[in-house]
């Protein structure tokens, strides 16, 4: 922490460079081209050469300036596929929190074989999420699925989940609660293990019961790491893509799993509108800094942190 | 001040770091023999068909000592995501397939050659399948196969409900009623009839009917119309008001050819391609028909073609090996042999060695169809426009309009977002 100035940059910059290399040329550059992009109505489908100079003459031939911003924002497309996104993280967020803290608990009591849960916990998130996605498709189907036999055992009849147009989404959920728990219940874990014991010693001594612990003690302490937690998968669900494209066949019944990273790749790459694609991510970028400034605001209102 | 200016030097820098990352990468060729990139998805190993297209280019190196192909083979799914690629990456490959839904969106990009003054003699072609692959007069490829949609049914289960057997006659109300009949002898977990309201079976709907979902010259849309909103209405009525055929969700994930080949299911309108398939799977007796229609006959089309790409440097070797492969007798025999579609050629002895297959016995109909093809409506923003009719017959089948409130809304949607 202590490198100041330019010459810490400068001593530093060997050691970024081969990262720094990667991201220039793979995340910053394609960004900044989208942008470029954003504006023109290319399809896509023509040759396109990066040297400046044909780049930007080939963007002033294809320029329309805001046209695909304006169509966007004025046709329902926009706004029901982000009602789905939000419909998502509605129903997503509160459960991943729920099953993560449930995680993380399990994993940190320090009983016997708590460990043995680390791992069963953490191999959903190692697994690829198509082959996850494949398996819940499955797992799901509503004849032959599972999910439904089990339920016909107490005698009851089982959704039609990914085939019917209500319960589409709830079961993208669900696949994704599966898959993240693990993951967002480390960065919990982690949380937990930075709180220190003499809180919990004097709690014990005053005479304080589990509930009371748990709620004055164990969540406001973590109240931080929830909250990045919180921002984490928010800005991840805003993006949810694999589990859409995997588990329903063009985009559900009905549309009902039509979400905004799933436009901008049809767009992109079957409905031959590049420009309009890109436009279409921006927006999405806008949302999702909307919601995350949001949450910074709630930050300092919500959560206090522990010296 | 200094900040922005070496942000500006960065970003520069990476322009030019990357430029050559995106060039052209220069295909190599020998002295005098000549090497064609030929890339495809129709012939795969899955089917046998991918041996099948190995034998062809292997007859045909024999013949032309002075052109040796790289065949590579891409799977359905990526394909066209990895062709845009090379589009966009000027790294085409000198002949490459595309499928006709397809043709028109890179025809019009101009990122085809026009093949016309390489072709050699084009005779031999059926020609409906020849002009599917010319775009505003230019001839852009050539196709290698094409297929059409037959009723198939299952003889057992006619024969159980004591139901004669489909006939090219049939009208879609002799379906719905041999339908009904086979179910109320049958029982339950017996379905009907099965055709599903998308945009591929919609447009031949139809046409089957008596309307057209785009005006002659193709400079409008006319899918309201009121014999378009009947046919809709007929076609979602198998699903939600007679019920002869399954939902969406009560085929539960389900494939139509899945649920045919356990005997469940009497008759399915698909395509002759699942020949293979149904002869080798089916424990019972089947065979097929021209598909019925309602006020007129219409059969689909479905076709691949060869095309070449416009930056080629071999532009007449390249069309060589598509006609060849396309259509010469030689790779049509080859691809009759191993049951991969339909070769679109018209001679004798290829065809009457297709015709003596069994089974389907009545392999006739699928020639009987071809007097029936209606083209689906081909434009620039194809997929779109597939995709725009589709989730609007969704509605339908949905509850959540009614046909006459989709299809309104299905050509106000298509008006403002589909340039003709």
């Amino acid at each position: 922490m202590a490198v100041k100035g330019r010459s810490g940059i400068r001593r530093a910059l060997p050691f970024l460079l081969p990262s720094l290399a990667g991201g220039l040329l793979f995340s910053l550059l394609p960004i900044i081209i989208s942008l470029f992009l954003s504006l023109t109505d290319w399809t896509g489908m023509t040759p396109i050469s990066l040297n400046p100079v044909s780049f930007l003459p080939f963007i002033a031939d294809n320029f329309t300036g805001f046209d695909n911003f304006k169509t966007i924002l004025t046709t329902s497309e926009f706004w029901t596929v982000l009602s789905h996104n939000l419909y998502f993280i509605v129903l997503y967020l509160p459960l991943m929190l729920i099953f993560s803290m449930t995680c993380a608990l399990i994993i940190g009591s320090r009983r016997h074989g708590s460990q043995v849960y680390r791992v069963l916990y953490y191999i959903p998130v190692l697994t690829s999420w198509v082959a996850g996605a494949l398996i819940w498709k499955w797992l799901l189907s509503p004849v032959y699925g599972p999910v439904n036999n089990f339920l016909a055992i107490f005698g009851i009849e089982g959704p039609m989940w990914l085939q019917s147009e209500v319960w589409a989404m709830p079961s993208i959920v669900l696949a994704s609660v599966w898959k993240d728990m693990g993951f967002y219940g480390m960065i919990l874990l982690g949380g937990l293990k930075a709180i220190n014991p003499e809180y919990y010693e004097a709690a014990g001594i005053d005479g304080a019961d589990r509930c009371q612990i748990f709620f004055r003690i164990t969540l406001p302490l973590l109240s931080s790491v929830i909250f990045y937690v919180v921002m984490l998968s928010l800005i991840n669900a805003f993006q949810l893509f694999p589990q859409v494209m995997v588990m329903t066949t063009n985009a559900g019944p009905n549309g009902a799993t039509e979400v905004m990273v799933e436009r901008i790749y049809k767009y992109a790459f079957r409905f031959g509108k590049m420009g309009y694609a890109a436009a279409f991510s921006w927006l999405l970028f806008i949302v999702i800094m909307i919601f995350t400034l949001f949450q910074k605001l709630g930050e300092r209102r919500f959560v206090s942190y522990d010296n | 001040m200094g900040k922005t200016k070496k942000a500006l030097v960065f970003v520069l820098l990476s322009l030019l770091i990357a430029a050559p990352l995106f060039a052209n990468g220069a295909s190599e060729s020998g002295d005098d023999v000549v090497t064609i990139r030929f890339e495809q998805f129709s012939g795969s190993d899955g089917t046998g068909s991918g041996e099948a297209l190995r034998q062809m280019i292997a007859v045909f190196e024999e013949q032309n000592p002075d052109i040796k192909v790289e065949l590579q083979t891409i799977g359905y799914d990526d394909y066209f995501t990895q062709l845009q690629s090379k589009v966009v990456g000027q790294n085409t490959a000198d002949v490459f397939e595309l499928n006709y839904e397809n043709f028109v969106s890179y025809a019009s990009q101009g990122v085809l050659a026009d093949i016309s003054g390489y072709l050699g003699d084009t005779s031999g072609f059926n020609q409906t399948a020849l002009e599917a692959f010319n775009y505003n007069g230019i001839q852009y490829g050539v196709p290698n196969s094409f297929s059409n949609c037959v009723l198939f049914y299952n003889k057992d289960l006619f024969d159980q409900a004591g139901v004669a057997y489909p006939t090219d006659d049939w009208t879609w109300s002799d379906v719905e009623t041999a339908s009904k009949q086979i179910m109320s002898a049958l029982g339950e977990g017996i379905w009907g009839f099965y055709r599903p309201l998308t945009f591929n079976e919609f447009y031949k709907g139809v046409a089957q009917n008596g309307g057209a979902l785009m005006n002659e010259d193709g400079s409008a849309f006319t899918v309201n119309t009121p014999e378009n909103v009947e046919t809709a209405e007929i076609m979602a009525g198998w699903q939600i008001d007679s019920h002869i055929m399954p939902t969406e969700a009560e085929m539960g994930g389900m494939g139509d050819w899945d649920l045919f080949k356990s005997g469940r299911l009497a008759m399915l309108v698909t395509g002759v391609w699942a020949f293979t398939d149904f002869s080798a799977n089916c424990s019972f007796d089947w065979d097929i028909t021209i598909e019925p229609g309602n006020t007129a006959k219409a059969t689909h089309f479905f076709s691949n073609g060869y095309v070449v790409s416009a930056d080629s440097e071999h532009k007449e070797e390249a069309t060589r090996l598509a006609q060849f492969l396309a259509g010469s007798s030689e790779a049509s025999a080859i691809r009759v042999a191993a049951s991969w579609e339909l070769p679109p050629v018209t001679y004798e002895d290829v065809l009457s060695s297709y015709l003596e297959m069994t089974p389907p016995e009545n392999r006739e109909a699928v020639f009987e169809s071809l007097d029936y093809l209606v083209p689906p409506p081909v434009v620039v923003q194809q997929a779109e426009m597939s995709a725009i009719i589709d989730s609007y017959l969704q509605q339908i089948l949905y509850g959540s309009m009614s046909a006459q409130e989709a299809l309104d809304a299905c050509q106000a949607e298509l008006e403002s977002k589909i340039s003709l």
